[in-house]
């Protein structure tokens, strides 16, 4: 229906600046609710001081293992710390090992794809034929390698899921790349007799990067999720830190008599991780409404 | 405002005063504003407009396709004699495809792309309980063979992507047909379409009138409606501005809009002339025309190019091409899709390296240079694509596309590139205010401004147009067309001008090129290749060309037969 469909030859500007009560009414409660578990997070990762006055550090042998009450809500853990302290003082450690794995993994991914998509011929089939073995192993196979050989820490789990996770990211920027360096805008610059390097770095990169923003957004909720995973099968930062897949471990042997040690940092992980996802997604169907081409 | 008739007593439809509306409460938009007509059996009705004159969703209002934020009303809308206002979604599909048949623009995306056409068929007999499994095979292939695929057997066997445009657009005329419908609705049939094909598609709607159906034919082609129409509705912004008999409306066109519709067609004798009424005045400033020289300004010997294909054997795209193109003059190159045209193109703007031959630019060699050899003179030769919105990058403004066009050494500071710019929006008659607007902002025929203000900011002596207007409607076409024919006249620019429509290449061309296959079949002045042609090939295209000319409804005249190449006698406004 390309009568109806199209727009008005001289209507105005897309980007057109909202009012802010009509900006607030076009949001989704779901997505409303989603900034405000980000926010609260955020928080936690900022000064945690703030959202929890128990240090999560505090040993109280006379109160191990109690159920959630108003004074714990979250309960406590079999040496008597605070489990709200330690989800909130947790957060940190495990928000910084997702940003820092999805930040290696796009770099990576960017430097890998990118070579391998302006590259092309020879180059593009190496790097291709590297991605789709590093494809053939499950990340949590490759992240448990490399965790197994240089022990566990913040940062070999950092580079772990980074590592990890990176194969997929550099097969879609290629795609991105390849399709850019074919488009009809490059070809214009060529004709105008830019230099190459300019027609990559003026438009060529921008252009693939542009979807990825968004995916980079979900990849951070994934990377929570991978490190948090590590950290459960012993992997992860060692104790006494209170990083969430490290506070799934510690739960484990006691998941029959203290069922909150298991499920509350658990739901603090598939919180933050939804709460990011919709988030993504809500930036992703902007982009596409707007000038998403 | 409608204009009113006395409908006849064996009308097979009844439209009067519909209006269709888009969106909720608050934000409704009229896209049909109370339009009547009627149509008999046997005949044909053309509804003619330019995009988002109304004319695809009156057309769509007739199947109930409007979808689901449209209202609808009309003071009577009856098919064969029953309403068709507020049926259910059930209703309309026991009537579309057995009632009324629709067949849209592009059969690539209309047809299920991993079924087999004859399948296709199939389903829509099923759908509609007709026969059985083998007498429904037998039938597909019977309206296959109707529709004029040959070899209907092994065609009915395969998927769209298998098929040429022409036999894919045959395909769904089938389906259309499949059930007998006694109404039949064509969306532009014929628009995505080589002219050889077109005719063959329009052969097909003429062989359907004649079997006693009616038709309705949707297109912003005069030509193509004057072929097959008995009567035409102009539609403009949702309104019928004017209606009647074809033959009346296309010899006197009462209303100015119609008149305009006409005069903007390019074709042979509109050459020199106006298409468009707008006149124009421009101050030169810093481009000065070119003086002519003796040598050429594009010069392409024995140009040959070949592509490996997926099978791994090489196709030879572009074999043995030469031509010359002389300072301020257009050299037009004709032919129908997968004829070579693009890729010569290509090879003119040293975007592809020939296999074979060279190109001249300004007397230097071009091609077989090191793009270091070349980057400096690429100025000289500039581009404007059909598509201009692919061709600038998504994230820029229209000041930011010009300014990526001009120079840094001619224009070294940022005020001077700024008057430049300045001028450059006045060269092709846009506005200060769309410098901040992206592409996307923009109409079609101001993206395509926008393109040739891109294309003249490096002052070059050649702007290679590869099909320029065929993604515009006709006003705009004319108006873009005049523009070009300005410039040439101002700065003495040279066009390589590439199109498949034989009009537009004979309204722009001082001399023209017909490829086919990867070669040039025919070449010489404009009027000599295309009034008398003298290769077969090029006789076929001429003859394939629907002509606006006096439809005479008793006459059939079979496609290859040439087509008298006749305008109304309209004077035409000269600049």
């Amino acid at each position: 229906m390309s009568s109806i469909s199209s727009a008005p030859p001289l209507g105005p500007a897309v980007a057109r600046p909202l009012s802010l009560p009509r900006w607030l009414a076009r949001l989704r409660p779901g997505v409303i609710l989603a900034g405000l578990v980000i926010a609260f997070f955020a928080v936690a990762v900022i000064v945690p001081s703030l959202l929890a006055a128990d240090n999560p550090l505090s040993i109280n042998l006379a109160a191990t293992l109690q159920a959630p009450s108003l004074h714990h809500i979250l309960g406590t853990d079999a040496s008597g710390r605070d489990l709200y302290s330690r989800v909130i003082y947790g957060a940190r450690q495990s928000v910084l090992i997702g940003l820092g794995a999805t930040a290696l993994s796009m770099a990576i991914a960017i430097a890998l794809g990118g070579l391998a998509g302006l590259a092309g011929g020879f180059v593009d089939a190496i790097i291709n034929r590297g991605i789709e073995v590093l494809f053939a192993f499950p990340v949590l196979l490759l992240a448990l390698l490399f965790v197994a050989v240089f022990g566990p820490s913040a940062t070999t789990e950092i580079i772990a899921v980074g590592l990890g996770t990176a194969p997929g990211y550099a097969r879609m920027i290629r795609g991105q790349v390849l399709a850019v360096r074919d488009s009809g805008y490059v070809e214009s610059a060529r004709a105008l007799g830019h230099p190459y390097h300019r027609i990559v770095r003026r438009h060529i990169f921008p252009n693939a990067m542009r979807p990825l923003v968004v995916i980079m957004t979900l990849g951070v909720a994934q990377s929570i999720v991978w490190a948090a995973g590590l950290a459960f099968l012993g992997l992860g930062v060692p104790p006494p830190a209170s990083e969430w897949g490290a506070l799934l471990d510690a739960g484990r042997d006691f998941v029959t008599q203290a069922w909150w040690l298991e499920v509350m940092p658990g739901l603090a992980i598939v919180l933050l991780a939804l709460s990011i996802t919709t988030i993504g997604r809500y930036i992703q169907q902007q982009l596409e409404g707007g000038i998403a081409r | 405002m409608s204009i009113h008739h006395s409908p006849g007593a064996g009308d097979l439809l009844r439209v009067e005063n519909l209006r269709v509306s888009f969106g909720d409460h608050e934000h409704q938009r009229s896209v049909v504003k109370g339009v009547s007509f009627s149509l008999a059996p046997g005949k044909c009705l053309a509804i003619v407009g330019e995009s988002g004159s109304g004319k695809s969703v009156t057309a769509r209002t007739l199947v109930g396709l409007t979808g689901g934020r449209s209202h609808v009303w009309a003071d009577r809308l009856e098919f064969d004699g029953r309403g068709l206002l507020g049926l259910s979604d059930r209703q309309w599909r026991a009537i579309r495809g057995k009632d009324i048949g629709f067949i849209l623009q592009d059969a690539l995306v209309s047809l299920d792309q991993l079924r087999p056409v004859g399948k296709e068929i199939e389903e829509a007999l099923r759908l509609h309980g007709w026969g059985t499994r083998a007498s429904r095979h037998e039938r597909a292939v019977e309206l296959l063979e109707l529709v004029g695929v040959p070899e209907p057997e092994v065609r009915a066997r395969q998927r769209p992507y298998e098929l040429s445009g022409g036999l894919r657009q045959r395909a769904l005329i089938a389906s259309a047909l499949s059930l007998d419908p006694k109404l039949v609705i064509a969306d532009e049939p014929t628009t995505a379409l080589d002219v050889t094909v077109q005719a063959q598609v329009l052969d097909q709607l003429e062989a359907t009138k004649r079997r006693g159906k009616a038709l309705i034919l949707i297109s912003h082609d005069l030509a193509v409606v004057s072929r097959l129409a008995d009567t035409v509705a102009v539609m403009s912004d949702g309104e019928i501005l004017e209606y009647g008999p074809a033959r009346e409306l296309f010899n006197r066109p009462k209303h100015e809009y119609t008149q305009a519709l006409i005069d903007a067609i390019p074709s042979a004798e509109s050459r020199g002339a106006r298409l468009s009424p707008v006149s124009r005045r421009v101050a030169l400033g810093q481009s000065k025309p070119f003086q002519r020289s003796a040598t050429p300004v594009l010069q392409a010997e024995q140009l040959t190019k070949r592509f490996r294909g997926p099978d791994g054997v090489h196709r030879t795209v572009v074999d043995e091409v030469s031509f010359t193109l002389e300072q301020g003059e257009t050299l037009g190159i004709v032919g129908e899709s997968g004829s070579g045209k693009t890729t010569t193109a290509r090879l003119a703007l040293a975007l592809a390296e020939p296999d074979g031959g060279e190109v001249r630019l300004a007397g230097e060699r071009w091609t077989g240079l090191p793009e270091r050899g070349r980057r400096e003179r690429r100025r000289q030769i500039t581009v404007v694509y059909q598509d201009p919105l692919s061709s600038f990058d998504p994230r820029w403004s229209v000041e930011q596309v010009l300014l990526d066009s001009l120079s840094r050494d001619e224009h070294p500071s940022a005020p001077r590139r700024r008057a430049r710019i300045r001028e450059l929006l006045e060269l092709v008659g846009l506005e200060q205010e769309h410098l901040t607007r992206r592409p996307l902002q923009l109409s079609g025929g101001q993206r395509q401004r926008v393109a040739i203000a891109r294309a003249l900011g490096p002052e070059p002596r050649v702007i290679v147009c590869d099909e320029p207007v065929s993604a515009l409607d006709v006003s705009i076409q004319a108006q873009v067309l005049d523009l070009l024919s300005d410039l040439q006249s101002e700065l003495g620019v040279s066009y390589l001008f590439i199109s498949h429509d034989l009009g537009v290449i004979h309204h722009i061309s001082d001399r023209v090129l017909v490829m086919s296959e990867g070669k040039v079949v025919e070449h010489g002045s404009a009027d000599d290749v295309l009034i008398r042609p003298q290769h077969p090939y090029t006789q076929s295209l001429v003859a394939s060309l629907p002509a606006l000319e006096r439809p005479a409804a008793a006459e059939y005249t079979p496609a290859p037969v040439p087509a008298p190449r006749s305008k109304p006698a309209i004077p035409v406004p000269v600049a």
